[in-house]
Parts: C-alpha cells; structure tokens; sequence
C-alpha cells in the first residue's frame, strides 16, 4: 500500500518501523473477515484494514489523535486474529502498539475516562494492591445495581463490579528458587505474573508442582514482576518499559548465574508480550538481554511438550472443551499442542466453533468497552455450551475469568495437566 | 490515475442538508460524516485509486436501503453499493459527490432448506460464511472466489464472481436462484424464487454481473449442494510457463473436468509457501494444484489418468497430497496467493482476462517478455482450466512511474487476451479498472446498446455511475 511519510519522519526509527508494516499491507480486505468487532459491529472502521488506514493516515500527518482514533483504536481487542489471517504478513501488533502510545501521548482523554485507566494502571500490575483493590470491589459488587445512569462511565465502572470474584483466595508467594524432584534434568524461570496469582494462585502453584515432579528446577526472582503488558496495550510506554526492563535483568541475571532451559510463562498474554521483549527493546542499552529473554520464553504447553509431559493417572471420562486463548493462537501461533498435551492426559477434547473468535477478555477490555465484551462473551458462550463439555480449559486468566462468569467451569490446562501427573483436582471442578 | 466524473456542484453545496436527510433515515452509528472517518472507506481492494465519498451509510435492513436509495433519487444524489470492499477492480470506488451504501451489517442467515437445496441470506454474508451455516449438514455454496473468507455474497451476484472450483460447478450465475432488488427509486422487487429458472424474462441473468449499476441487492437465494464423498488435491512441478501451460491443455483436451485446475508461477510458489507452509516444490517454475472429487475409487481413477498426461510433459514432481491437512494448506496457499505477494512486493494489480485454454503457452510466454520489456515483475496464479488469467504486476506505487508502467503493462495483457480470442474480465468485473478497455472488446454502437440498459433502470446514472464504461461517450455523466 502506498505511503506519504516525509524523509524527515522516516529519520525516525519508530516511524520508520510503522512504514515498512504499512507498505507490507495490500488492502485485500481478509482479515475484516476474522476480526471480533467487525464481525460484531459491521464497520469498516472497527476492522484491521479500517484500522491500519486511520493508523496510516494518524501517522503521516503527524497530527494528535483525537476522540475519533482514539475510539476505533480503543475498541481493538488486540486479539492478533487478522495476524493469523493476513496473507501478506502485516505485523498488526506493532503497529497498533506504535498507534497505542500515539494517541497516549496526543489525545487528552475526558476526565472519567483518564481516572479509571490510570486506576487500572495503578492497581493491575501490582499484586497487593490489586488484592486490596478486589476486596473493596467484593463488597461494591452487591451494589453495582446502584450505579446510576446509562453513560460509559457507568457502564463501565458496573463491569469492574460485575468482574470482581465472590471469593478472593489467599496469597500462596512463590518467590524463590523451587528445587527439582529426584534428579535435575534442568533449570527454569516462571513469570509469577500480576493478576493472576491475586484471582488463582493455584496456577503457578501447578506450574510449579509439575514442573519441579519432571526434575526442572523453578526460580522466581523477586525482582520479576508484571511482564508489562497491561501498560503497553494502554499506551503507557514509560511504566511498560520499566516493569519489563526489571523482568529482563531478573532474568538474565538468572541465565548468568546457573543458565535456563527457559522462561516459563504461564498466562498466556503475558507470554506474547515477553517474546516480544527483544522488538519492544531493540533500540535500548538491554536490547540483547530482551532478545536473550525472548528466545528463551515459551509458553507452559510449550515447555511440557519439549519436556516430554507424561501422565501418572487414568483420566475421568469427561470432556474438556479447550478455549484457545488469542494471545496463544494468533500472539504465539500455539494452536495444536495445548489440545495434543490434554489428550495425552486421557481426556477428551472439544474444540468450540468460531475458535478463532476472541471471548471479549482482552486484558482490559472487558472494563474499558463492556458492551462489546458482554457480546463476544455471549456468543463464546453459545459456542462453548454446543461442544456438551463439562469443563473448559484454557491457558490465559483472563479468559479463565470472563467465560467462568456465566459459563461452565473454568481451569488452566496446567492445572488438569498436573492433576493427571499426581497434582491434586482442581477446586473448580471439585464436583464434577 | 483514472478520470472520474466532476462532482456535481449542487449537491456539494448541499452537503449539510443531504446529511440531514439521511439522518433522518437511519440510526445515528449508520451514517458516518466526518472526514477522518470517511478516509477507510476511500478505497476497496485496488488501493492504488482513492476517491473520497460524501458520506457512508451502512443500513441494516432492506427498507433502510430502500430509503436511502429514494432519497439520494430524489436529491439526484450518487451512490455507491459496497460490500466487504475486495474488489480487485475498484467496484467500490466512491465518488466525491456520492454516499456510500454498505451492506456489511445486512449478515444474518435467513432460511436453509436441506430438502428442496436452498438457503436465503442477507447480502452482507461472506461466501464462506453460507458454507459454514450449511457445512454442518454436508453441503456446501460451489462459487469460491479467492476472497470468501472476506467477500460478501452481495458483491459476488453483481460481479458474477467464479473462483477455482467453478471449472466444474460454475459462476455465482449458475448458482444463483432469487434475489431481493432494490431500484433506484427505492422499490423493492422478489426476483427470481426459491427454484432454478422463474417465470418470465430472465431478468436474474440481467442483474447478475451488473456491478451495482441497476440497482441493489439486500437478500440472496442461492443453490446449495451435497458435498462430494471426497476430493483430493494433487501438485504437479513444471519446468517453464509454457510448458505447464501445455499440460493444461493436454488434461482439459482429454474430456477430463477436474474440480479445480490451478496455476502458479515461481514467484508465486515461493511467496504462497511462505505463508501457507504447505509443500509446494520451490524448484519448480511453474505449478498446477488438481483436485479431482467423487468416491476413492473415481478418485484413484481420475488421479492416475492426470499423472500419466502430466508425465508426458517431463515433470518435476508430483505428489498427492496424503490427508485432509495437507489440502486444505494446498489450498489455503491458493487462496491466499494475491495477499501472499504482498509479501516479495509492496504493491501489485492484479489483471483478470480469460482466454481459450489453447493460447496459454503463448500468452503466458508474451506476459514474460512483456515483463522483460517494462522491467516489472509478474507473478502469475490463475483458474488455468477454464483460462481465467491473474497476473500479478508487481511495483511500488510510492513511485508514480512504477505504478503508470504498471497500469500500461496490464492494459497490454488485457488487450493480449482479447486478441487470441479471449475476454477483458473472468471474474473481477470491470469495474473502475477495466473501463477505458471496453472500447478494446466492443464496438461503439455495442457499448452505446449496453449503456441503454443502464439507463433503463437508472437513467440519471446514479447508481455506480463511473464504472464498466468510458466516460467518454456517455451522453449522461460526459455531458457536462
């Protein structure tokens, strides 16, 4: 696709970076097709392809962002399907990234809205507060009826309510070095995460179980923390950077000191943005430590499969519908093995229709843009309840949140995993 | 850069009250205004022409169509239908003085009928989207067009889109069984039914093809089939164009129909690879994909009867591909072809002549030399059985001399295809494209004939109005 950027502004790298994405793109028009909120709203505008146009055209001029971009940039779920559809291989995520932080640094938000993200930018990223944060929200939630009027702001402050869990399971720290079980077949990290070791602790907790009964070693360095993720995809540059530069250190202090087979991430959207540590910092004085880091993340499935992941049990005759969460499926190109591994636990596996559709979680998303969330949800649902499966699994939080309210049952695959190799059952299926 | 038509000056002065109008027409997220939101939809699947519309209007019910056609009649205001904007001819290419009418959100499954093999749905379904709602129960919409996943059901009946599998199932014309029509004056007209051939003129054929030119579609009844037993696809390496060309002729020439007869040249081969990952020989120069259906056994039969022609042709390789996986990425690289190019060029357009499968050694050897002569790469990936010809053009259109070389490298081949006896358009319409071209198939008197029809139905020119003929001529748009 043709572009109008100056040679002045193709001086700057960033820039220079967005062209080359741009100038890949043929506007054939394939990935609307597979894009949740074209799909759901039937614009042009609230496609990639619309997307990468107002993008494109943000960019040339050099202009602010106004409400307009900000609106149809905002309501991107940075589900990364067209990235799976795209025949010519536009890196959408970059450029939406570049777009993120534009409109962060140009737009002035309305007030409401400026409150509520850097509330979420305060607390998300930090397990303590967010578990204080939670408690006052478990208390709110009985009253999220009380929040008057139809405005966003309301809407979106029912959401954060309607999100709150009825129970807040105690802190289970992780920090520290877990040593293997029987003889050492090797060393790894595991990103501890933010949030969702406040919403369910019991899934590093099974990480950390499987992977130390295997014979790796697991060390998490208390100076990791949120892999960033949660800032980057709001724009906010500055913290994303920091949050993951402090990872990046941690890590590679760890390569140095006794060498890593990997860096276990088990949360999905956490592992899209950690491979992409080494892009994120190319230009900066950690840039091959990130691309260190990056090389050695894998995802949680992934690191069994190549760790050779085998089951001690006989499986329950019950079916497991696996949700492909988008960041493994379109971020990570994960698609077959999750599926592989759970079979070879013994268990049978559905796969939902629409698969590729995101389920509306998206990090933020389910609080910043309720209304699109509430029907991507609805319609994952749907999907879900067609397979008959009595439990789902899947391998981000986030999802494990949005389709367990409502839904049937929710677990990590990890956690069926271990349950199959000595762990203990999964509380949320404790019944079935 | 194409000519188009001068706005009118009087509804561009009238701009703010023609906003108000349709306002009044639609629900408020159905009219986009405001100039940085109109910019996306300044272009379809040929981005290299962009026009800028007055507005765009996307309705979600026939009766909204309706009214908005009416109105923009009555103001003697221009429209333009869009669908998903895959037009590889600039279908949908706006006009400034015109709104843009798009059917996206008119994507909701109406009626399948398994007994009597039909389903009714809203024009806004992609094409794939049909076979999906009626996969389930084992049949399948035959017309593929590279673009299903994305291609709206409405576009196809207006260009008569085909696709690989038409060699044995035919265009969308052929699978066509009803429409819902709506004029220019916002009438709505039931045409054609729920049966193969209605009573009465064949005025589905007249629609079918139009190019948005008399009037809307809003719902769609096509045929639906049963799906083979099974279909297998075979690859088989070539080493040189010509040569390739000739096994073509050679398979279509002993009476065989396979399902889908599929061409790929080098570069081709080598960008489709790389984003399908689905084994295609990247010695080779020159590729043909084959599917056969029906049971194993016709299979077997049919596949062994293709091997030994292609053998005569001293191959490469050939090889069949083993399981339902290794098709479905022989075809997922097929269909991705065009995108997959963006991949080895940053830009290309992409022809669509037919030509009488006997002149494809030749012609695919002129379209070398013609590359050579305008030091412009082509990647060629055509429906080779019925010799529906898509070369690639690559270039760079951040170079306006690239890209004039490459208007006049592809208004050669399409004069090239008319010569040997061929047509300027297989599938993709004419469009904005092709239009200046006609004069190359038809005569004066043929187009002026062909333009009387669209005066017929829309004799202001409303509807799409600088599309499929030269301005020049046109005693309506030209008079000015």
């Amino acid at each position: 696709m043709q572009t109008n950027f100056t040679p002045e502004q193709l001086q700057d790298p960033e820039l220079k970076v967005a062209n080359g994405i741009l100038r890949t793109c043929v506007h054939c028009g394939f990935c609307t097709a597979t894009c949740p909120t074209f799909v759901e709203l039937g614009d042009e505008l609230d496609s990639p392809r619309g997307r990468i146009y107002l993008i494109k055209d943000m960019l040339e001029s050099g202009r602010p962002a106004s409400e307009l971009e900000a609106r149809h940039i905002d309501r991107c779920l940075s589900c990364l399907s067209c990235m799976t559809t795209c025949p010519s291989g536009v890196n959408y995520m970059h450029l939406v990234d570049h777009a993120r932080r534009h409109v962060e640094e140009t737009y002035t938000r309305p007030l409401p809205e400026r409150a509520l993200r850097s509330v979420l930018a305060m607390l998300l990223p930090h397990p303590g507060r967010f578990r204080w944060a939670m408690r006052l929200a478990k208390l709110g939630k009985p009253l999220r009826g009380l929040i008057p009027g139809q405005g966003t702001t309301a809407k979106r402050l029912r959401a954060m309510l309607e999100l709150a869990p009825e129970h807040i399971p105690a802190p289970q720290p992780v920090t520290g070095t877990h040593p293997a079980e029987g003889a050492r077949r090797g060393r790894v990290a595991m990103l501890a995460g933010c949030a969702q070791q406040v919403l369910d602790p019991e899934i590093n907790a099974a990480t950390i179980r499987l992977l130390t009964r295997m014979g790796y070693e697991v060390v998490v360095p208390p100076a990791a923390g949120c892999c960033g993720a949660l800032t980057h995809h709001m724009g906010r540059h500055d913290p994303a950077m920091a949050t993951a530069r402090a990872n990046i250190l941690a890590w590679d202090a760890e390569i140095a000191a006794g060498g890593l087979d990997g860096i276990i991430v088990n949360a999905s959207g956490c592992g899209t943005t950690v491979k992409d540590y080494g892009f994120m910092f190319r230009n900066e004085p950690e840039a091959e430590a990130a691309a260190r880091v990056s090389a050695l993340a894998m995802d949680i499935t992934e690191a069994l499969a190549r760790f050779d992941y085998t089951p001690s049990r006989t499986a329950p005759p019950f079916t497991v519908a696996y949700h492909s969460a988008c960041s493994l499926q379109h971020g990570q190109k994960i698609t077959a093995l999750p599926k592989q591994l759970l079979a070879k636990a013994g268990f049978v596996v559905k796969e939902p229709a629409e698969g590729h559709l995101c389920c509306g979680s998206a990090g933020t998303y389910n609080m910043m843009q309720p209304e699109i969330s509430a029907k991507l949800k609805a319609r994952k649902l749907a999907n879900i309840r067609r397979t008959g499966a009595a439990v789902v699994a899947a391998g981000n939080i986030g999802c494990l949140t949005q389709i367990g309210a409502g839904g049937p049952p929710t677990v990590h695959t990890v956690q069926l995993l271990d349950w199959m190799a000595g762990g203990p059952k999964p509380k949320a299926i404790e019944g079935l | 850069m194409i000519r188009l038509p001068a706005p009118k000056p009087e509804v561009m002065a009238r701009r703010p009250q023609i906003l108000a109008g349709l306002a009044a027409l639609v629900p408020a997220d159905a009219l986009i205004t405001e100039e940085l939101r109109l910019r996306p939809y300044e272009t379809d699947g040929l981005a290299a022409y962009r026009q800028m519309p007055l507005a765009v209007v996307l309705p979600r019910t026939t009766e909204e169509v309706a009214a908005v056609l009416r109105f923009c009649h009555q103001q003697g205001v221009r429209v333009i239908p869009r669908g998903a904007g895959t037009s590889l001819s600039g279908g949908a290419l706006p006009l400034a003085d015109a709104v843009v009418v798009g059917l996206m959100r008119m994507n909701h499954i109406l009626d399948i009928n398994f007994e009597d093999r039909y389903a009714v749905v809203e024009a806004g379904v992609t094409n794939i989207g049909i076979t999906q709602a009626v996969a389930g129960d084992g049949f399948f919409y035959a017309p593929d067009p590279s673009s299903q996943l994305a291609c709206m059901i409405g576009g196809n009946v207006m260009m008569n889109s085909g696709g690989a599998h038409c060699l044995k199932y035919g265009v969308t014309a052929n699978n066509l069984l009803g429409v819902k029509f709506v004029t220019i004056e916002g009438e709505i007209f039931e045409v054609g039914g729920t049966h193969l051939d209605g009573a009465g003129y064949d005025w589905l054929g007249l629609i079918t093809g139009s190019e948005g030119q008399l009037g809307m579609v809003t719902e769609v009844t096509v045929r639906i089939l049963r799906g083979p037993e099974g279909a297998r696809a075979m690859l088989a390496a070539f080493s040189s164009i010509p040569i390739a060309g000739q096994a073509v002729d050679a398979i279509i020439g002993s009476g065989i129909i396979p399902v889908a007869l599929e061409f790929m040249d080098r570069p081709c081969i080598h960008a489709c690879e790389a984003f399908a990952h689905a084994g295609y020989p990247l010695d080779a120069e020159a590729m043909l994909i084959i599917e056969v259906e029906g049971s194993v056994a016709e299979q077997d039969a049919l596949l062994a009867r293709i091997r030994d022609i292609c053998a005569q042709f001293s191959p490469i390789s050939m090889k069949v591909a083993e399981s339902a996986e290794q098709s479905l990425a022989i075809w997922k690289g097929r269909k991705g072809a065009f995108g997959a190019v963006g991949r080895i060029s940053p830009d290309y357009l992409c022809m669509d002549g037919t030509i009488p499968t006997g002149e494809l050694p030749f012609v695919l050897g002129r379209i070398t030399q013609m590359s050579e002569q305008y030091g412009l790469g082509v990647a060629n990936v055509f429906h080779a059985g019925d010799g529906n010809l898509h070369p690639l053009i690559m270039f760079d259109a951040n170079d306006p001399a690239s890209f004039a070389k490459a208007e006049a490298f592809g208004a050669d081949i399409l004069k090239l295809c008319v010569e040997v006896g061929g047509c300027l358009t297989g599938e993709h319409g004419v469009g904005v494209e092709k239009r200046d071209l006609m004069t190359v198939q038809f005569t004066a008197d043929e187009l002026d004939l062909q333009r009387a029809i669209k005066s017929a139905f829309d004799p202001a020119w409303l509807l799409n109005p600088a599309k499929v003929f030269p301005l020049e001529g046109n005693k309506v748009l030209d008079a000015a």
